[in-house]
């Protein structure tokens, strides 16, 4: 069963002035529950106004939107509730850390939830395990911490509330290699361990196709693509016409076909892009021998 | 939401009244308001009035912006009114319980109510037609004569630059961190008053923790940008008094002379 | 040639390191020479010290120990600072927080009112910096209206109007979406083709390292790699121990080199890579 279902969503900024511009027109996804999926899409195509729409930050203009088959929007009083089930982590989520430690800052949403206190002791620790703070970082001050380690603070503030749907928007802006595969890590095994549903908003296709199972791909206010990552990944064209930059080696091996040399179309990482090399030349030499 | 708000009154436009030198535009307003309360005759209040108007018809800003303007001291405008109608004393046209009202009461509530509207409506026209950067620009070098006596004349431009420039950016971070913070669900929206105030404390934590940061981070870039503060400083832009000046003030001049001929031969009813 | 930037023997460390829970020793005994007119990207992960190295090229850090010159100056000397702060200028990495004016020509101009430039000049060098990097018709727009990538730019603009003879950039990119990053690496680029500006580019992005003349690889305070970018990239497996990563042409290469086939070991771009791939193809009878 899907976990988020639009109707023809659209939301229209500054409606009826002059400043009027559709962010997102006539949406219709089903998105699968215990997917983890990457969205892509240059800046303004819409991904940040639809990822808004989830977890109900933004209320539609028209269109509907359901979360486990509840329409979020028919009781508005209780739209709170849906953030508790479809989790956002913002871009830079480090800015928004306020409480005196470590410990109360990731307690702060369980709390909003009015879980008990062991309920909540229960969930800082285990959100903290997973993006692999130590015991002894929970009573400093989020203040103190490097920048890796506070964004870590950021997204686990988030994982406490154990969304059904966790939502991240750029994890990885601004950090260095490093940094960035050691939050895709956690992040993945979070999803393999609990099997929660994830949408990864991203910029680097590289990461999107290391890491996600489908994407969705946007593109002036519209779903443009939305398939399993090979899929999306044998489209490499007409991503790059969207003036998105596909991962180096699907060019390369987009060059390759286009030389017409037998090679698949849907690699998009290096280790895939090596077997399927060797194994056409081990086939090619046999073919000859 | 929070970025729809728009800082400064600004309204950008080509009229002549836009493109005055900004130290005319504030020296001229300031001699408006002085004229507005030494007047003392209906004459010269009319006048007044018919200055305003007369700028406003040149200035091709839209008169539904002066009621815009006047919105947010409707309140005072009431006050100052009541306060007049009911406790200056004299005559007594209306004595009835304990609310008695004089004709001297009357007069001077009225003349005051249109005197604010003038003022507001008047010191607004200053702020459409002048960008905030040039205002300041004007101030700076209109208040330049009182560095002589140790008045922090550029700091403080300096400050109204920096203040203007961060202006959007700040709120364009409150939001985000709003957003945020609902997203881990805060409610900021439900509750009596105490609630509401701690419900703030998430926001604004951050927002100094990141005001700070940029102001660090600005006070490095602008060092290295060779800035030390006041020293030696040379301005790219320029400011010339040209011949619609000169016009601007004569007209301006020659209606408070009006007012002040009106305010000696004629009798004085306020 | 007398190099225009330059680091002898420089160590450094902040005095209250442990307070700060830094590292003791931040720069670790660097000796670096940058030449008029080269572009060199100095690449290290966070906490590398490369823009701790950077800050040195500025003044804005003296070493703890060592020399640094600029333009021949000892940044020691407090009496130039405005010297070498005009010969090296530095575009730092939030573009939000080093623009000052709330119109984009008036913060090209800034410098150059700080420095005492005469009106006219400072009129003319501002509009000619400001085509420079492609932004003159947003010359009279409100910073705040323009995108990441064009802040970057007019930030750029107002270092090129104080005419220096080198430009620090500290992660300019950081913080930019892909469209961004293009827009600025491209400007980057023109400064040294087309002005003849001598270009720092502090980076953890390998294929901005890429697209330099010369790559600094920074790790733990030290100086590990210092060459042109096929050589220092050739280095695979070190850049990816101390963190960092390699172009993919690069290290498909290197995994097929791991296995036994025959590739050259300093391929960098795709159009290369291709060409690697196909001799390697037909070297193993693959049919068209």
């Amino acid at each position: 069963m899907s976990v988020i279902k639009t109707e023809h969503l659209t939301h229209t900024y500054s409606q009826g002035t002059s400043y009027e511009r559709a962010a997102i027109s006539d949406i219709n996804l089903e998105i699968e529950a215990g997917k983890m999926i990457g969205i892509i899409g240059h800046t303004g195509s819409g991904k940040s106004t639809l990822i808004q729409h989830f977890n109900g930050l933004l209320r539609p203009t028209e269109g509907k939107i359901y979360v486990d088959g509840e329409d979020i929007w028919e009781k508005p009083k209780e739209i709170r509730k849906v953030r508790f089930r479809v989790g956002l982590v913002f871009q830079y989520p480090e800015y928004q850390l306020f409480e005196d430690t470590v410990y109360q800052d990731i307690a702060f949403g369980p709390k909003n939830m009015g879980l008990s206190e062991e309920e909540i002791d229960r969930r800082v620790k285990e959100a903290a395990l997973f993006v692999g703070l130590k015991d002894d970082q929970m009573e400093k001050s989020p203040f103190e911490l490097s920048g890796g380690q506070k964004r870590r603070v950021a997204i686990a503030g988030v994982i406490a509330m154990s969304p059904e749907v966790l939502i991240l928007d750029e994890p990885t802006a601004g950090l260095d290699p490093k940094g960035r595969d050691r939050i895709l890590g956690q992040i993945l095994e979070y999803h393999q361990e609990q099997k929660k549903t994830i949408l990864l908003v991203s910029h680097s296709m590289e990461d999107v196709a290391k890491y996600t199972e489908q994407v969705l791909v946007m593109n002036h206010s519209r779903v443009d693509m939305f398939d399993d990552v090979e899929q999306v990944f044998s489209r490499s064209k007409e991503i790059e016409a969207m003036g998105l930059a596909v991962p180096q080696v699907s060019r390369v091996f987009l060059s390759l076909r286009e030389k017409g040399w037998p090679v698949p179309q849907n690699v998009y990482t290096v280790e895939r892009a090596k077997e399927a090399l060797e194994r056409i030349m081990q086939q090619g030499g046999k073919a000859h021998a | 939401m929070l970025k729809d708000i728009t800082i400064g009154q600004y309204f950008p436009g080509h009229s002549v009244l836009h493109r005055l030198d900004p130290r005319m535009k504030i020296l001229l307003t300031i001699g408006y308001i002085v004229m507005l309360f030494t007047v003392s005759n209906p004459l010269g209040l009319g006048v007044g009035i018919l200055f305003l108007i007369f700028a406003y018809a040149i200035s091709k800003i839209p008169p539904k912006m002066i009621t815009k303007s006047l919105k947010p001291v409707i309140p005072i405008i009431i006050f100052t009114t009541l306060l007049n109608m009911f406790f200056v004393k004299g005559d007594p046209l209306v004595d009835w319980w304990i609310f008695h009202i004089s004709r001297q009461g009357l007069l001077t509530a009225v003349v005051m109510t249109i005197r604010i509207i003038c003022l507001i409506a008047g010191t607004s026209l200053l702020t459409y037609t002048t960008s905030p950067i040039t205002l300041t620009d004007g101030l700076e070098r209109l208040m330049k004569p009182l560095k002589k006596i140790h008045f922090p004349v550029h700091e403080l431009s300096m400050m109204m630059t920096i203040a203007l420039r961060f202006i959007p950016t700040l709120i364009e971070e409150t939001d985000k961190i709003m957003n945020a913070q609902k997203a881990r669900g805060a409610d900021l929206e439900s509750g009596g008053v105490i609630q509401r105030a701690k419900a703030l404390v998430p926001i604004l934590i951050p927002l100094f923790v990141s005001a700070f940061r940029r102001a660090d981070e600005l006070a490095l870039a602008m060092e290295c940008r060779c800035y030390r503060g006041d020293v030696g400083r040379t301005r790219m832009k320029q400011l010339h008094y040209s011949w619609q000046d000169g016009v601007a003030a004569a007209v301006t001049v020659l209606c408070i002379g009006m007012v002040v001929v009106v305010n000696i031969f004629a009798p004085v009813v306020f | 040639m007398e190099p225009i930037l330059s680091a002898r023997d420089v160590s450094f460390a902040y005095d209250n390191y442990e307070e700060k829970q830094l590292p003791p020793i931040v720069l670790d005994d660097i000796s670096l020479d940058i030449q008029p007119g080269e572009f060199v990207a100095v690449l290290g992960h966070n906490g590398s010290g490369k823009s701790t190295l950077a800050k040195h090229f500025n003044a804005i850090l003296l070493p703890t120990a060592g020399t640094v010159y600029v333009n021949g100056i000892n940044t020691k000397e407090e009496d130039r600072l405005y010297d070498i702060r005009q010969s090296a200028g530095m575009v730092f990495q939030n573009p939000d927080n080093q623009l000052v004016a709330t119109i984009v020509e008036e913060d090209v101009a800034f410098a150059l009112e700080n420095l005492g430039v005469p009106p006219e000049e400072i009129r003319r060098r501002v509009d000619e910096s400001l085509k420079a990097v492609g932004m003159y018709e947003y010359r009279e727009h409100s910073p705040h209206q323009l995108s990441g990538g064009q802040k970057q730019r007019v930030a750029i603009a107002g270092i090129i109007a104080m005419r220096p003879k080198c430009i620090v950039l500290d992660e300019p990119t950081a913080m930019l979406d892909p469209q961004g990053r293009k827009e600025v690496l491209q400007t980057i680029r023109q400064l040294g083709g087309q002005f003849g500006i001598t270009v720092v580019l502090i980076t953890h992005y390998m294929d901005e390292a890429a697209q330099s003349g010369r790559v600094v690889v920074v790790d733990n305070g030290k100086v590990i790699l210092d060459g042109p970018p096929r050589q220092v990239f050739s280095h695979v497996e070190l850049l990816k121990s101390v963190g960092l990563d390699v172009p993919q042409a690069t290290e498909l290469a290197w995994l097929l080199r791991q296995d036994g086939y025959n590739l050259p070991d300093d391929i960098l771009f795709e159009e290369e890579c291709v060409q690697a791939i196909e001799k390697l193809l037909e070297e193993h009878h693959v049919s068209h």
